[in-house]
């Protein structure tokens, strides 16, 4: 059999139901057996602009979106004029044929930048500014055009049961879309039905009507359309195998590492992780009576990060979870939890700034920001994960690494991972390890919270335990926590801190710091979510019998010079992949390890780098063709 | 052993000004907690930022030094972790009503079964003697280049609006009355706020402890009176005593009134008291049924070093 690699488009109005098609489209295709990556953009919006959500499929492990989409369904015309040059050769388009002679100013929600590039493209093939106008551009290009009227399946669906009420339920447009799509691409029909089942479980008579439209749009599909060339027949499912959302990855770490108090403030990308923990908030535990997250909506980040510190001084293992606006306010009170040695977790989705800039938009636009952030030297670790199923795995790690060196932790995500529908291996509580590092259970007498010990970390105690009383301050303090201005002390005290960040260093397994995809001549240094294109993009090189190295650097604060150093002494040139302006991992690899990056490849439209993108800019480097800021901007 | 009031105090050098009402506010603060017998590792207090922000090293209790207008925060965050605390909350008129105003209005709403105290003199000391949010528009105290510019907030009348259920107003010089009203905000069964005037002797040379006792002031029996008073000896009823949207309303607006007296007399006590809305960890129980016997600081998270946490069921919603 040969190997499947197939992109799916569906897009139209926020809040006409794009979400729940693709995640039935996703369900279907995980289901059927195959491997699925997915990723929705959207505007900052509640209804009426333009979001889209494109889904590769595979029979193999795949990591990221491609540029070439295969099959674009839509039900608006904003779609299509958005998208129709994505579709390749080969490719197909199914759409509303009521829309055929909707012009580009009756799409009010086309801005004009986008309307002037178009209009500008359009007639320079002549064409009008119309949707028959494009589609006759991919019909000529060799896409092959499925036209159905969406209104009149509503119509005959209503005749046909006897229902006229179905007649104006547009809002299933979402649905037929979907089920066209599976009956052209022949996937069997039982998944469709069971997949609606289940997410429209809460409501069986939603559920049950969707599933009427489906069947009937299913089979128009089969008999009316030409036969296309992708099928889709399914294959064999591995066992074991999930179909997770973005935010999901963290916040199931946070359940199952013992995060138990999550206050947070509302903000795109972060808040789904916080919703989704309190729609979940009852715990089993075993052999325990039920466990429970508390999760507090503050009035703002601030208040988010007070709690949370406040949380963690009783020894609850406590996290917010923000993006970089809310993540700025938090600094000054980083800068608390760092001299006062709190162990917190905040999880960062970065999204594309400065400001609030493209807000429902991806960038790893925090990593110097989160670095450096909060004034005054104080220890801290950052870390970032790659994927999504990596971030499970971290989070456990994240509060160990907290709980260990009684520092606060940033734990750098973004919206692409954010906003990605993966399949992986099922997720191994087992795996998840507890470290608590010096917390006391029981306390003696003469405690003190910040004696000076051998290795720089105090036992801790926690608000609320016999004898164990202590004292915080921002302020400089002694051994017990009261406020000292004494020089000598200082000294010492700083010592006692900054010491951690070469503890951190030694103490931290390699594996966890750094991951080595292999070293070669060319080399990539990256971290976070351009993980996963820069992955499939090696693949593709592999296949051409190109070599390029990549480590993925996952501790980033304190930065591992000697680790990188050592695995970094065969290569010749360097290229620093990020989705930021300046390249920010490049600027403190240069700083840590004193070495120029050779080139960059950056993307900061807002947009998530497609391997494709990557695997082009790569082939230019290597042909010595790039210049040295490769910046991408594909994607609508 | 029952514990003495000298068990209260920390050994730690308190360097405020000669003749500050701190003192009283801290003194009252430890005649509370010895009165009441509180476990001194069962309770916590936290601070703000200024000269009261170092309340928190004075008590032998756990102390909590926060940051500017940040310390309700911390607060909530641990009662709510851990509601088994006795959480008293403390900071300035600056920190609390300027700064932290927000969080003063948001901690109403949320009404966490705990302690707020302000140490009301209308100035900045610490950064010497800036306007703070209750000094009066047009005032000049003595380091002010100019008359005031800013309306003043009225704090309890801030408070009462912000939903706390206990609001009450003390003075600092009167030790032992202060001392009865943080005994009765800490046994309210929710959010109580306890604004207690405090004359700065170095930086307000207008609200000062001779103002506050009416030495400029005589009646028309030529006496002398102070300008402070006690509601409770005027029959003043601060308690709502039923859940009547008629009673609320009454005691809400009595209390708003009464908030508004300055001048020549200022009254002193409990201004509102409302048992009929429900504290925050009712409200979390509602939610989950045994927060308040396992609430996040009592759980159990790890079972021979790895998680104990069962999140199968999840997991198999999500398996395909």
């Amino acid at each position: 059999m040969s190997s499947v690699d197939f992109t799916w488009l569906i897009g139209g109005p926020q809040g006409s139901g794009v979400e729940s098609g693709a995640n039935i489209f996703s369900r279907v295709c995980a289901e059927m057996g195959y491997q699925v990556f997915g990723k929705r953009e959207f505007y900052s919006n509640i209804k009426g602009e333009h979001s889209y959500f494109t889904l590769r499929i595979s029979d193999q492990k795949i990591h990221s979106n491609v540029n070439d989409v295969n099959l674009m369904v839509s039900f608006d015309a904003e779609t299509i004029f958005r998208h129709f040059d994505e579709v390749i050769s080969g490719g197909g388009i199914i759409y509303d044929s009521d829309l055929e002679k909707t012009k580009t100013d009756d799409v009010h929600t086309l801005d004009d930048p986008f309307k002037e590039r178009l209009h500008k493209d359009l007639e320079s093939k002549n064409k009008p500014f119309t949707i028959t106008g494009v589609l006759e551009i991919a019909k000529e290009k060799g896409v092959s055009l499925f036209p159905v009227s969406f209104k009149s399946i509503l119509t005959s669906l209503a005749e046909e049961t006897d229902n006229p009420r179905l007649k104006g339920l547009i809002r299933m447009f979402n649905v037929i879309g979907v089920s066209l799509s599976l009956g052209l691409l022949k996937m069997p029909p039982d998944s469709l039905q069971k997949t609606i089942g289940v997410i429209f479980s809460k409501k069986p008579q939603i559920a049950e009507i969707n599933q009427l439209a489906a069947n009937y749009s299913y089979n128009y599909a089969t008999v009316k359309f030409e036969s296309f060339n992708h099928v889709l027949p399914g294959i064999e499912k591995e066992p074991g195998t999930l179909l997770v959302q973005g935010h999901q990855g963290t916040a199931l770490g946070k359940m199952a590492c013992g995060c138990r108090f999550q206050p947070y403030y509302p903000i795109t990308p972060a808040s789904d992780e916080s919703v989704y923990l309190e729609s979940n908030e009852i715990l089993e535990i075993i052999d325990d009576r039920l466990g429970s997250t508390v999760i507090i909506q503050t009035e703002d980040e601030i208040c988010s990060m007070g709690m949370t510190i406040g949380g963690a001084l009783t020894g609850t293992r406590s996290s917010t979870c923000t993006s970089g606006p809310g993540f700025a306010l938090m600094t000054e009170m980083l800068g608390w939890a760092g001299i006062n040695e709190v162990p917190i977790v905040i999880t960062n989705y970065q999204r594309s700034g400065p400001s609030t800039g493209l807000p429902t938009r991806h960038g790893q636009d925090d990593l110097l920001f989160s670095v450096y952030a909060g004034h005054g030297d104080f220890p801290k670790i950052v870390y970032a994960s790659g994927d999504i199923e990596e971030s499970f795995y971290d989070t456990g790690n994240c509060f160990n690494y907290a709980d260990t060196f009684q520092v606060p932790v940033i734990h750098m995500m973004d919206k692409f991972l954010a906003s990605s529908v993966i399949t992986c291996k099922r997720f191994d509580t087992q795996k998840i390890s507890i470290d608590r590092g010096k917390l006391l259970e029981t306390v003696n007498d003469g405690y003190r919270r910040f004696e000076f010990t051998d290795d720089g970390i105090s036992p801790r105690s926690r608000l609320g335990i016999d004898n164990g009383i202590f004292w915080n301050t921002g302020d400089e303090s002694d051994e017990t926590g009261h406020i000292s201005e004494d020089p000598v002390l200082r000294v010492k005290m700083m010592d006692k801190r900054m010491s951690r960040l070469d503890l951190i260093l030694k103490k931290i397994p390699d594996s966890e710091q750094v991951v080595s995809f292999g070293v070669e001549e060319y080399t990539i240094i990256s971290w976070g979510s351009a993980k996963g294109p820069i992955i499939d993009a090696l693949e593709m090189l592999k296949k051409e019998g190109i070599s390029i190295g990549f480590i993925q650097l996952k501790l980033l604060h304190p930065f591992p010079t000697d680790y990188v150093n050592f695995l970094l002494k065969d290569a010749k040139t360097l290229i620093d992949i990020e989705a930021n302006y300046s390249g920010q991992l490049g600027k403190l690899f240069k700083q840590n390890i004193g070495r120029d990056i050779d080139y960059f490849i950056l993307k900061f439209t807002g947009r998530a780098m497609t391997s494709t993108e990557i695997y082009d800019s790569l082939k230019k480097i290597i042909q010595n063709k790039a210049n040295k800021r490769e910046i991408l901007i594909h994607g609508a | 052993m029952a514990l003495k009031l000298g068990d209260y105090r920390t050994q730690v050098h308190n360097d405020w000004c000669a003749g500050c009402g701190d003192f009283g506010i801290v003194n009252a603060i430890q005649m509370a907690l010895a009165e009441m017998g509180v476990q001194r590792d069962k309770t916590v207090i936290f601070s703000g930022i200024g000269c009261s922000g170092k309340t928190s090293h004075f008590i032998n209790t756990y102390g909590v030094h926060t940051l500017h207008g940040r310390v309700l925060t911390f607060a909530q965050g641990a009662k709510i972790a851990n509601p088994e605390l006795t959480v008293i909350a403390a900071g300035g008129d600056g920190d609390g009503l300027g700064i932290g105003a927000g969080h003063f209005v948001a901690a109403g709403r949320r009404n966490v079964d705990m302690t707020y105290i302000i140490f009301d003199n209308g100035v900045y000391g610490l950064t010497k003697g800036q306007a703070s949010p209750t000094l009066k528009l047009g005032e000049q105290t003595k380091s002010l280049p100019s008359p005031n510019t800013n309306y003043n907030v009225n704090p309890i009348g801030l408070a009462v609006a912000s939903g706390f259920t206990f609001v009450a107003r003390g003075y600092s010089y009167d030790v032992r009355h202060l001392k009865d009203l943080i005994i009765q905000a800490v046994k309210h069964k929710g959010l109580s706020f306890l604004d207690v005037l405090q004359p700065c002797p170095t930086y307000n040379d207008i609200n000062t402890k001779d103002w506050y006792a009416g030495t400029d002031l005589v009646d028309e029996a030529q006496k002398r009176h102070s300008r402070i008073y006690k509601l409770d000896e005027k029959g003043f009823d601060p308690v709502v005593h039923y859940d009547s949207e008629a009673e609320l309303n009454e005691k809400l607006s009595q209390s708003l009134i009464k908030s508004l007296e300055w001048g020549n007399k200022i009254p002193i006590g409990v201004f509102y008291k409302n048992d009929t809305i429900s504290p925050y960890s009712t409200r979390l129980q509602d939610k989950i049924p045994n927060y308040l016997e396992n609430p996040p600081a009592k759980q159990n998270i790890s079972k021979n070093g790895y998680s104990n946490t069962d999140i199968s069921k999840i997991l198999d919603s999500l398996e395909v």
